[in-house]
């Protein structure tokens, strides 16, 4: 790479495609042509209506999925499988239920070639940081959905990544819950300065969040729109929403927002009718 | 109204709810052991019911030296007393071919072995064709045929080439459990959350790290639930293959039975076995519940 470290992005993805064969055995395109750029230490949220591919963006960033064609590059470099540098927050609970909260967290660094002694230590230290300390002997089935979450993040955060991809991640968390995990998430991303992809359904967890909200069309999806949320940091999730600048934000988004769940919808209607 | 007296009052009804939870919980206490009380009282009655009628009928009618006039026939149905003393029997003088605890040592060992072995290479098998699409496909139909076959017969075999001892009954053993532990392993790979698949990858597993933190966990538990079923298998390759031809053991004890028209030494054999089969079943269990301490509920069979 001829260019200097600052102009590359950390995500980009050009003319991107993807197609899956059903189980019926009919091509389905999930994303068509597809592009995307996140800056280093860029916070940006994917908006769109249900089965639009904003999974399959965050499996293919991550080197999970290939595309069928187009380019996906981070930092740089073509993905050819699953990268280092990547930590990924699924939106169900994918913590090791046969796995105590400290070995959960501790898995990474293992995996990537600590010894025990050191990865647990380690793990202690991010179990305390998302506020989990006196849980290490617990097992999953034993702690509420936000706790499971906290695991989930420490378990992610840990690997250091310089890629962030969180796919819904509080989506089955209770409102309050959400507003508190929100918040320790910016706090923990502000120290990271990790480049995240935020994907959501929820437009005010979105604008209250990011940097940067892209809107994808319902499916193929390829991205509608890109709007620039200028709300200054620090911000405090359960009050951003009431700024003018927040609501103004989020008529404008809203309306381009809308069609594409129209859309989707009559499309499921339609599903469920045939 | 003030402060402290909010606060009073709520201490108030907290003491009283308090009292209220511990009259429900020790009610609640005494409805269970009751119930407790009511099951065993009823399970015996049960034991008594069938044991006394099988007794009186096989009683009732008889005159002269002729079985054949009684309601049921001893003779070919036996009796719980001739079952009885045929155990004391046992106990006190030994079999025909000798100790009944060498009988029943014999036989465990050879269930304990051949479950042990069939146990171990279900799993393997299982879990490789499982990851490893390619054999799973070559070696399908194979497996999927030899599972279809009554492998009962393949004790004839058995006798023939390993003779006599325990290796036949082993051999047997292992053949019977290996199928019910294979398809379940191979069922658990593929039911792995993929979710849970992705997680690892991205923390950074390599293939055999998958294998062993998550695949094998995440399959664990099917395998287990297959150990109750497998057991009892291992148990019948003993015993058919004792009957099918052996110096030792409950399976011959009860062929030497039935050769000598001896009804009440058939049924006793069958209540060692059972004796057996449910001291197996519980250690089986105390198994799984160690293996897994992090489910709040095993998945069982069906269970009474």
């Amino acid at each position: 790479m001829l260019q200097a470290d600052a102009t590359v992005a950390a995500i980009e993805l050009r003319g991107v495609t993807k197609r899956f064969v059903t189980t019926v055995g009919t091509a389905f395109t999930a994303l068509h042509d597809l592009d995307l750029t996140v800056a280093p230490g860029e916070f940006t949220a994917v908006v769109g209506p249900t089965g639009c591919g904003k999974s399959t963006t965050l499996a293919l960033i991550s080197g999970l999925e290939a595309p069928s064609t187009g380019t996906v590059r981070v930092f740089g470099e073509p993905v050819k499988a699953v990268g280092r540098s990547v930590g990924y927050v699924f939106q169900r609970d994918a913590v090791f239920p046969w796995k105590s909260v400290l070995d959960n967290v501790a898995m990474g660094p293992r995996f990537r070639g600590v010894d025990t002694e050191h990865a647990n230590a380690d793990a202690r230290e991010w179990i305390a940081r998302v506020g989990l300390d006196g849980f290490e002997r617990y097992y999953p089935h034993q702690l509420s959905g936000g706790m499971r979450k906290r695991v989930a993040l420490a378990q992610t955060l840990i690997n250091h990544p310089r890629i962030l991809l969180m796919d819904e991640p509080f989506s089955a968390l209770d409102v309050q819950t959400r507003a508190l995990m929100e918040n320790e998430l910016l706090d923990l991303w502000a120290s990271s300065g990790a480049s995240v992809v935020f994907v959501t359904h929820d437009l005010e967890e979105a604008i209250g969040m990011a940097d940067r909200v892209l809107v994808i069309t319902a499916g193929p999806g390829t991205v509608k729109g890109t709007y620039k949320v200028d709300l200054p940091r620090p911000r405090n999730i359960a009050e951003i929403r009431f700024q003018p600048r927040f609501i103004e934000l989020y008529e404008e988004i809203w309306n381009d927002l809308r069609d594409e769940v129209l859309v989707s919808y009559e499309r499921s209607k339609h599903r469920v009718a045939s | 109204m003030s402060a402290p007296s909010i606060a009073s009052r709520r201490n108030a009804v907290t003491a009283r709810a308090d009292a209220a939870a511990d009259d429900f919980d020790a009610a609640r206490a005494r409805a269970r052991q009751r119930r407790r009380a009511l099951v065993q009282v009823l399970r015996v009655v049960l034991a008594v019911v069938i044991l006394g009628t099988w007794e009186i009928t096989t009683r009732l009618g008889c005159h002269g030296p002729d079985s054949g006039t009684c309601v049921v026939d001893p003779f070919f149905f036996g009796q719980p007393s001739g079952i009885w003393s045929q155990l004391v029997s046992w106990v006190q003088k030994g079999t025909a071919q000798g100790p009944l605890w060498e009988q029943i040592a014999v036989t465990l060992e050879e269930t304990v072995l051949g479950f042990a072995i069939g146990v171990v290479l279900g799993i393997v098998f299982g879990v490789a064709l499982g990851r490893n699409r390619l054999l799973s496909d070559v070696l399908g139909p194979y497996i999927k045929a030899m599972n279809a076959m009554p492998r009962v017969v393949l004790g004839s075999i058995f006798t023939i080439a390993l003779g006599l001892e325990i290796p036949s009954k082993v051999a047997l053993a292992v053949v019977l459990v290996f199928f019910v532990v294979f398809f379940n392993a191979f069922q658990g790979v593929r039911e792995v959350d993929r979710d849970l698949l992705a997680n690892a990858r991205i923390l950074g597993a390599s293939q055999g790290q998958l294998s062993r933190h998550v695949i094998l966990p995440s399959a664990l538990s099917w395998i287990l639930a297959s150990l109750h079923t497998s057991f009892g298998f291992a148990l019948v390759g003993a015993i058919v293959g004792e009957y099918l031809g052996a110096r030792k053991g409950i399976g011959l004890m009860i062929a030497t039975a039935q050769g000598t028209f001896n009804a009440n030494g058939v049924f006793a054999a069958m209540f060692i076995l059972a004796v057996v089969a449910i001291v197996a079943e519980a250690l089986v269990t105390r198994l799984e519940n160690s293996l897994i301490k992090w489910r709040p509920n095993a998945i069982t069979e069906v269970t009474i």
